[in-house]
């Protein structure tokens, strides 16, 4: 069976890692673009923080002998906390100043989780077994789909599903919409914005960390897995614009077929596509394709 | 657009401003430093490792040229390595393979480095603030993956044994010394180009481009020209400190051109005061000493780096010389 000339199985094969790195980039950016919603800071921290949540969950594993499920749970819980002691001593003196030092700080703070964990860990990382209800794999016939990959997928649609139930369907999630279009105007309603600043980092946060775990069993659980990875979201988040939720995931799925397909057809280009994207948005449409037009 | 502009007041503008109005007493001026300065360079060779100080030249023009950036116009690049770096291999390629002489290979490098900037810069200013940033960082992330992939650079392995050609055919540049003198002759020239980028009408421009970019545009002034031009200057600038690096080492690899490289040189302009002349100079001289302390013990120069960015950023946003001027003044007012 042939697809324009290429086995249909390593066709769909790399469409499948394509949408399984879709699915990593739409959890990341939904995080970054929750965060600057709120804070209007582009949190350089996010890919070390993922790298946390994944390296948390073998730490857990590896000395409480806690396994993936509640680590699924837990991992983002302990990594959000951390981000919101961040938020509340470090970004939040900052946060009347120019929004680029928000940047550098949170830069700054990126080089410092990845060196400690380079320190201890090393560079070659460590292996993080998938967990036994989740081995094997489906034979669809035209293909072998591995149980892992499919439970990202679904897992990373059920994430971004909820949070966008929570911000666009629920009180808390309005006086989020809310406090985005007008802080001020909110406080003065009597809503602890401060607070709800906090929280909207740390769930952004224990987004990145929840991608982390997912990816775990996949990537190995390495101190570099974040610097790899931020870099190619900032891109999609550059094409898709910060504005909206579901911009920040759709660019994020759609990003990673994109790749997908970019490796079946022409495999050297594979590594830069997206930054190619980037470069022909920004001179089609400089606003990102869900961005507000400036 | 005119959000971030106008925010735009607070800390950078205050650096910025901090040097120019401290020039006038014989103490405060550029000028004296520079004297002392170039005769403090012209000497230590003769004391000092010549190639740890030419490391510390090429790393101190690297940072003035991104300061020219991020201090006068306001536009924070994360994507410097990518000129650094991608210049560093022209070089290479220039000496090696084409057995060009050194200033036509560092030349060479330049423009190469002017033009990816033009490139780049055109991309880049479509978009303002945190954006900015972000487009620079992923396109210097695309010159990285293409200098792992071309040919000419060597992949993983890099360029090595570069020779030291000649200056001009003629000046032999085969010892560390006189490799340093060149190193010194380029950095002067350099530090004076971003010196009068910033004294001259031009520089006045970018300054109130960036202090608010509406009213630059109002006034008549085509503020994405201005801008574009700040960004090819400034990325042939950090070309040819990168190319005058390759006669110092004689090597060119993908550590130059990594984003690590770029936030280097960001950390080196925020420790040393971003918007004032010396700063870069004095943060780049730091940071490459204490890489050079700390580079047997693993990643902790990464740690350490990352430290002293919360710290800049948290509680000493004017950096070394920024704070220097700034206490000057304060203790000339109450005087």
């Amino acid at each position: 069976m042939d697809f324009l000339g290429i086995p249909l199985p390593v066709f769909m094969g790399q469409l499948l890692i394509g949408l399984i790195n879709g699915a990593f980039y739409a959890v990341l950016s939904l995080g970054l673009a929750l965060i600057f919603g709120l804070l209007n800071i582009v949190n350089f921290a996010h890919g070390a923080l993922y790298m946390v949540g994944a390296f948390v969950a073998f730490l857990l594993l590896d000395y409480v002998g806690i396994g993936y499920w509640p680590a699924l749970i837990l991992s983002p819980l302990i990594v959000g906390a951390f981000g919101m002691v961040i938020e509340r001593f470090l970004l939040r003196p900052i946060a009347d100043l120019d929004h680029l030092y928000g940047l550098l700080l949170t830069f700054g703070l990126a080089l410092l989780l990845e060196g400690i964990f380079r320190q201890v860990y090393g560079v070659s990382g460590e292996t993080y077994a998938i967990p036994a209800s989740l081995q094997g794999g489906f034979n669809l016939g035209f293909m072998f789909l591995p149980t892992y990959r499919a439970w990202v997928i679904v897992a990373a649609v059920i994430v971004c599903g909820a949070t966008w139930f929570l911000i666009e369907q629920t009180r808390l999630g309005a006086t989020m919409r809310a406090a985005v279009e007008n802080a001020d105007l909110v406080r003065a309603f009597g809503v602890n914005v401060p607070l709800l600043v906090t929280l909207t980092y740390g769930l952004g946060v224990g987004l990145a960390a929840f991608a982390g775990v997912l990816a775990a069993p996949i990537y190995s659980v390495n101190p570099l897995m974040g610097s790899n990875i931020i870099i190619v979201v900032f891109a999609i988040v550059v094409i898709g614009g910060l504005g909206s939720i579901k911009g920040a995931i759709a660019s994020g799925f759609m990003l990673g077929l994109f790749e997908g397909l970019t490796r079946v057809f022409y495999p050297e280009a594979s590594n830069i596509i997206i930054f190619v994207v980037m470069a022909v948005v920004l001179i089609v449409r400089p606003a990102g394709l869900f961005g507000k037009a400036a | 657009m005119s959000e971030t502009s106008v925010k735009r007041s607070g800390e950078l503008s205050d650096a910025g401003n901090a040097e120019a109005q401290s020039r006038t007493p014989l103490i405060a001026d550029l000028r004296l430093w520079a004297l002392i300065g170039l005769v403090f360079l012209l000497v230590i060779p003769h004391f000092v490792y010549p190639v740890m100080v030419a490391k510390v030249l090429c790393f101190a023009l690297f940072a003035a040229a991104f300061n020219l950036l991020l201090g006068f116009a306001g536009l924070l690049s994360f994507g410097h390595a990518a000129f650094f770096g991608f210049s560093a291999y022209v070089t290479g390629y220039c000496l090696q393979s084409l057995g060009l002489t050194a200033e036509l290979g560092i030349l060479v490098g330049t423009a190469t480095a002017a033009l990816l900037g033009l490139v780049m810069g055109l991309l880049a200013i479509r978009r303002q603030g945190i954006y900015f940033a972000m487009i620079t960082l992923a396109l210097s992330q695309m010159v990285y993956f293409a200098c792992i992939q071309l040919e000419f650079t060597g992949g993983e392995d890099g360029m090595q044994g570069i020779p030291r050609r000649p200056l001009f055919g003629l000046i032999d540049m085969s010892s560390n010394m006189s490799v340093y003198y060149l190193v010194l002759a380029v950095f002067c020239i350099g530090v004076f180009i971003v010196y009068r980028a910033v004294h001259s009408p031009f520089g006045q421009v970018l300054k109130s481009i960036r202090e608010n970019e509406p009213r630059a545009i109002s006034l008549g002034y085509d503020a994405d020209r201005y801008k574009l031009l700040a960004f090819v200057l400034s990325a042939a600038l950090a070309g040819l400190a990168g190319s005058t690096k390759v006669m110092v080492f004689q090597l060119a690899s993908l550590t130059d051109v990594q984003w690590q490289m770029s936030g280097e040189v960001v950390l080196m302009a925020v420790l040393g005061g971003i918007g004032t002349m010396l700063g870069p100079i004095v943060g780049a001289s730091i940071i490459v000493i204490l890489q050079n302390e700390l580079a047997q013990i693993g990643s902790i120069s990464t740690i350490v780096q990352g430290g002293v960015f919360v710290f800049c950023v948290l509680l000493f946003r004017r950096g070394i010389v920024g704070e220097i001027g700034y206490r000057w003044k304060s203790w000339r007012g109450r005087s």
